[in-house]
C-alpha cells in the first residue's frame, strides 16, 4: 500500500514534481509527517506545514485511509 | 450619501448588489497593504468599483522589474514612490474615493494605529514577517485581512479573523526558517499571477464589505494557473494557539529566523527579576512538588497539559520554564514552540539549582 501525495509550493521544488508516492501505507497523519521530514528534511524547516486529507486541514492524530487523497500545503510568501 | 448613478450604473443594475450594497461600499474603509503586483489589481478594483476610503501603504519605489506585473505604473514612475503614483493614478481613475497615502513600511511601531483607522486589511505583502504583523494586529484589533500570496504558477486566498474565523496562524503557526521559501525577487513569477489573485482578494474584499455571497473564510482557495486546477481546503479556528496580546517588539524580524530553545541560568533568571524585566515564569511540575517550594509570580501548568493550557501564557514576554531539573521544563518548552511560541528559555538545573545557587533557604527535594 502507498499514497498519493498532492504536493503544492515549495514542496513541489523540495520532493521534485507534483506527486508524491510514499511507497508504504501510515495510519496517521502525524506518522506520514515524520516519515517525509526524515526523507526530505528542507520541509521540516518550513516549520508550519498544513497537511490537507480530503481537501480539509488534518491534525497530526487524524488517521489515514489508503484511499484518502493527501496534499501537502507549505506557508507562501510572495506578493 | 449621495450615490454617482452614472458611474456605478453596472453594479446598481446587477441583481443582487445593486444601490444596497453599492452605498456600503461607499462607507467602507479599506487598508491595502503593499501597492505591488498583489496590491495593483485590488487597488484598481477596489477604486473602480467605490470603495469609499482606500489605503495605501508602500514604502518602495518603482523598480523597472515591477512593471511586467504591477500595471498600475508606467516607465516613466521609475524610482518614483509607489504609494504616492498609485494614489495619483487610482485617483484618475475615481476622484470620489478618498485616499489615504502611507509612504513607509508597516512596523510594530504603526501597525496599530494604521490598521485601527480602517475596517477590512488586504494582505498584498511579499514577505512573511509583515504577513505575520498584519495577522497579529488584526487579532488584536479584531479586524477581518484578506490574505493572497503566490509562488512559481500558485496563488492562495483567504478571508482570516472574520467573525470569529480562523487566523493566519491558524494555518501557520509559525514562519519558515530564513531561506527555505523564496520570494518572486529569487524565484520569478509571471506578470498574471498576482492579476489574479489580487483579482480574487478584491473580489472576497466587496463581499466581504457587502454581505454577498460566501466568503473563503476558514477556508483557502488554491489555484494552479498552469493546468488550470482550483482547490478549497477547509479549516477551522485553533483554540489552542497562544493568545496575542501585543505585537512582536522585532518587527518580526526574528521570528523568520529560526525559533529555538534557549538556555538560561538561574543567575541570569536572578537578575531579571530583580531588574523587574517582564517575563513569564511557567512551572511544568505536579501540584504536589509545588507545594514543596516555588519561585515568586510564576504560573502552574503541569508537563501533560502544556499544550492544552498554552493560551494562559503570554507569549510577548519571555517565557520561562521551570522544573526540578530542567528536563520536563525543556520538553514543555519544546511543545510551545511547536504550538508558535518563539520566546522561549529553559531555566537550567530547574528549581533544584534555584535554591542550591541563589535562595539558599528555599526547601530542596
Amino acid at each position: 500500500m502507498s499514497h498519493t501525495i498532492l504536493l503544492f509550493g515549495i514542496t513541489k521544488d523540495i520532493i521534485g514534481g507534483s506527486v508524491h508516492e510514499t511507497g508504504n501505507a501510515f495510519t496517521t497523519v502525524g506518522e506520514l509527517r515524520r516519515h517525509l521530514y526524515n526523507i526530505y528534511p528542507q520541509l521540516e524547516k518550513l516549520n508550519s506545514l498544513m497537511i490537507a486529507v480530503n481537501n480539509n486541514y488534518a491534525n497530526d492524530d487524524d488517521r489515514l485511509q489508503s484511499s484518502d487523497e493527501i496534499a501537502l500545503i507549505p506557508p507562501v510568501s510572495g506578493g | 450619501m449621495q450615490l454617482n448613478k452614472e458611474r456605478y450604473n453596472r453594479q446598481l443594475l446587477l441583481a443582487g448588489f445593486g444601490e444596497e450594497a453599492q452605498l456600503k461600499l461607499l462607507q467602507s474603509r479599506v487598508l491595502v497593504v503593499g501597492a505591488g503586483g498583489l496590491g495593483v489589481p485590488v487597488l484598481q478594483y477596489l477604486s473602480g468599483m467605490g470603495v469609499g476610503k482606500i489605503g495605501i501603504i508602500d514604502h518602495d519605489v518603482v523598480a523597472e522589474s515591477n512593471l511586467h506585473r504591477q500595471v498600475l505604473y508606467t516607465t516613466n514612475d521609475i524610482g518614483e514612490p509607489k504609494a504616492n503614483k498609485a494614489a495619483e493614478r487610482l485617483n484618475a481613475l475615481n476622484p470620489e474615493v478618498e485616499y489615504i497615502v502611507f509612504n513607509e513600511l508597516l512596523t510594530t511601531g504603526n501597525a496599530l494605529s494604521v490598521i485601527g483607522l480602517f475596517d477590512v486589511v488586504v494582505d498584498c505583502t511579499d514577505n512573511f514577517p509583515t504577513r505575520y504583523l498584519i495577522n497579529d494586529a488584526c487579532v488584536i484589533l479584531n479586524k477581518p485581512f484578506v490574505y493572497g500570496a503566490i509562488h512559481q504558477y500558485e496563488g492562495q486566498v483567504s478571508v482570516f479573523n472574520h467573525n470569529g474565523s480562523a487566523t493566519y496562524r491558524c494555518l501557520f503557526p509559525t514562519a519558515p526558517e530564513v531561506g527555505v521559501v523564496q520570494d518572486c525577487n529569487t524565484n520569478g513569477v509571471l506578470g498574471i499571477l498576482p492579476g489574479i489573485i489580487g483579482c480574487y482578494q478584491a473580489n472576497e474584499t466587496i463581499k466581504l464589505l457587502t454581505g454577498i455571497g460566501e466568503l473563503l473564510a476558514n477556508k483557502m482557495l488554491i489555484i494552479d494557473t498552469l493546468f488550470n486546477q482550483q482547490r478549497t481546503i477547509r479549516f477551522q479556528p485553533k483554540s489552542d494557539l497562544p493568545q496575542i496580546t501585543r505585537l512582536d517588539s522585532d518587527d518580526y524580524k526574528s521570528l523568520c529566523g529560526s525559533a529555538r530553545l534557549r538556555n538560561m541560568s538561574v543567575s541570569e533568571l536572578a537578575s531579571r527579576i530583580k531588574n523587574n524585566e517582564a517575563i513569564q515564569l511557567v512551572d511544568v511540575r505536579e501540584d504536589d512538588e509545588l507545594a514543596i517550594c516555588q519561585i515568586a509570580d510564576s504560573i502552574h501548568i503541569p508537563l501533560g497539559e502544556i499544550v492544552a493550557k498554552a493560551n494562559k501564557i503570554d507569549g510577548s514576554q519571555p517565557v520561562i520554564m521551570i522544573c526540578h531539573h530542567g528536563i520536563r521544563s525543556r520538553i514543555a518548552g519544546e511543545e510551545l514552540l511547536k504550538k508558535g511560541f518563539t520566546n522561549i528559555f529553559n531555566l537550567t538545573g530547574g528549581i533544584h539549582a534555584w535554591a542550591l545557587e541563589i535562595d539558599k533557604t528555599m526547601q530542596v527535594y
